[in-house]
């Protein structure tokens, strides 16, 4: 199967977005490379802006910017969601202002950086601010998809992307705020999102072949929540357990948990990361370490089922 | 505009603040008082903007960066015509649009939402960058506190007005040495700002009597240097025109009682 990073496709996705839509400025701090917004650099130098190592200052100039009737793209890493959480709360989401940020290189499987480098709380900062639109892609095609929503969307929008390579799913429907069914199932239900959908796909592989049938949905837009597809499988399955690469704490886990508690729910589970920052490490070591593959995840669902 | 007719305006700015202040119950007299001359000069004479169409795309910009002078502005908006005195009755109370801190969404003239310092400065950067990048003609002005200053953030946002040559900005600095926990100098020496706003990059003017009508618009209709921002101190006086409050830490976020308002109204008369 073909493998991306998914951050690779916010780039490819900036470049095409700016070819439709003059309206599309970058900022970047001083991370092009990484974040991957050197393909629109390269294409569209004037619509290019380095703030330099300062991303706090990179977030409130794009909503300045987006004052002027521009759609300001901010890129850094996820981590610094902290570092610039003041001017996002008061700078953009207060007034409202139309400024996106593609924020990469998020979670454990960054690897070798550390703990210091890997954010793991992101998702939580930002599905709390009022009015900001929270995506977490699990995929290239999907990030394609949600960079060309976000320009949509007029108000403030989160991207969460991966530095790691992983797989390429073919092309799905996509609609703003609607979870994905990737595989149907009545015996539990795996809700997923971002680049742990693959990890979720061999969980349940495995307990196909133990004689459990584990659906599997992915949520692409963590805020709004399709609440609905999210009480429609617990109603279904009744044993609902998530998964993903953030801390159980505020992310996609407390998220099924309030749309989903007091409905008919018979075991819950949160499978992510516990309440502990990470560590150097390579990806694939770094999941094992946190027991984020598919077969710990396997195994858990089996023990709590 | 004749200097006389500003003047007038500065001191009806002033009661302005006096009565929202005291009729909240809460509030920040003094760095309003001490910035009433640069915000009226700016409406009234200086800014390209008009009330009856206050979302023109041309307009120049106004961010208050130090967000809690919010007083002097709301009583310059109105005074402009940008919204009634019935207003007033509402500052900080429920449902009103003068709240504590300016809010673009919610007030009429209100370009960025301010309070949270260090922030206004950056968005006023934005602005500049952004009206640059699109064409626009117009201007950007932001009023900054000393204070405020100590915010890494000012000087981050210093850094990049300079870097992309924003002579359609001018950062006005409110410079009255007063902050909440005492003088600058108490709290965090400023140092030589004049300098430092000039290793920045800034294009740099002194106006010694900040609060001097005719120094103050003298300086802000000074011509632009070109592919330099422009930096202005004022040097100000906190509590300006209420003698009780000139000069005095403690005036910075505290609302006078009925008797002060009525002792400082009288003050302001004429």
């Amino acid at each position: 199967m073909e493998k991306k990073a998914v951050r690779v496709a916010y780039g490819e996705a900036l470049v095409k977005l700016g070819e439709e839509n003059e309206k599309v400025v970058v900022l970047d701090a001083d991370l092009a490379g990484a974040t991957m917004t050197n393909g629109f650099k390269k294409a569209y130098p004037n619509r290019f802006y380095d703030c330099g190592i300062a991303e706090a200052n990179m977030v409130d100039v794009a909503a300045g910017m987006s004052t002027m009737g521009l759609i300001p793209f901010c890129s850094t890493f996820a981590v610094f969601a902290g570092r610039n959480y003041d001017q996002i709360r008061n700078g953009v989401c207060y007034p409202k202002f139309n400024v996106k940020f593609g924020f990469s290189h998020a979670g454990i499987t960054l690897g070798e950086d550390g703990g210091s480098h890997q954010a793991i709380e992101d998702i939580a900062l930002m599905r709390v601010l009022p009015g900001m639109t929270v995506f977490v892609p699990s995929d290239a095609n999907e990030c394609y998809q949600c960079v060309e929503a976000a320009a949509k969307i007029e108000g403030p929008v989160y991207i969460r992307t991966a530095r790691l390579a992983t797989p390429v799913y073919d092309p799905r429907p996509f609609t703003v705020g609607k979870g994905v069914v990737i595989r149907d199932g009545s015996d539990c239900a795996i809700f997923t999102c971002g680049i742990m959908l693959e990890h979720a796909i061999e969980a349940a592989d495995i307990l196909a072949e133990k004689g459990v049938n584990a659906a599997v949905v992915s949520f692409h837009t963590l805020k709004p929540f399709d609440e609905e597809l999210a009480l429609q499988y617990t109603a279904k399955c009744r044993k609902v357990f998530t998964v993903e690469e953030h801390s159980v704490i505020g992310g996609l886990g407390d998220a099924v948990a309030s749309a989903i508690i007091g409905n008919g729910v018979e075991k819950f589970l949160k499978i992510g990361i516990n309440d502990v920052f990470g560590q150097s490490g390579k990806p694939a070591d770094l999941l094992r370490e946190y027991e984020l593959t598919g077969p710990q995840i396997a195994e858990k669902i089996l023990k709590n089922l | 505009m004749d200097i006389q007719t500003l003047e007038k305006y500065a001191r009806q700015v002033r009661r302005d603040i006096i009565i929202m202040t005291a009729a909240a119950g809460a509030g920040h007299p003094g760095g309003s008082l001490s910035s009433t001359e640069a915000m009226v000069a700016l409406y009234f004479d200086v800014m390209n903007v008009d009330p009856k169409d206050d979302k023109n795309p041309n307009r120049d910009r106004f961010v208050l960066s130090k967000g809690h002078s919010a007083p002097a502005l709301y009583g310059t908006l109105c005074e402009r015509g940008f919204f009634g005195r019935e207003e007033f009755d509402k500052f900080r109370q429920l449902h009103g649009i003068l709240q504590g801190h300016p809010d673009t969404k919610k007030c009429p003239g209100v370009d960025a939402s301010t309070g949270s310092l260090g922030q206004g400065i950056s968005i006023a950067v934005g602005m500049a960058l952004g009206a640059k990048h699109t064409g626009n003609k117009c201007h950007v002005y932001t009023i900054i506190g000393d204070g405020e200053s100590q915010e890494g953030l000012v000087w981050e946002a210093s850094m990049a007005a300079a870097h992309y040559k924003l002579d359609n900005l001018t950062v006005i600095l409110d410079h009255n040495g007063l902050q909440i926990d005492g003088t600058n100098d108490e709290v965090m020496s400023l140092g030589d700002i004049k300098a430092k706003a000039v290793a920045f990059g800034y294009d740099v003017i002194e106006v010694a009597d900040g609060n001097d009508m005719k120094q103050v618009v003298d300086a802000l209709h000074a011509p632009a240097c070109p592919g330099k921002p422009r930096y202005i101190i004022l040097n100000t006086l906190k509590g300006k025109g209420v003698s009780f409050m000139e000069g005095q830490v403690g005036w910075h976020g505290k609302a006078p009682n009925a008797e002060q308002a009525a002792q400082a109204l009288k003050e302001l008369e004429g």
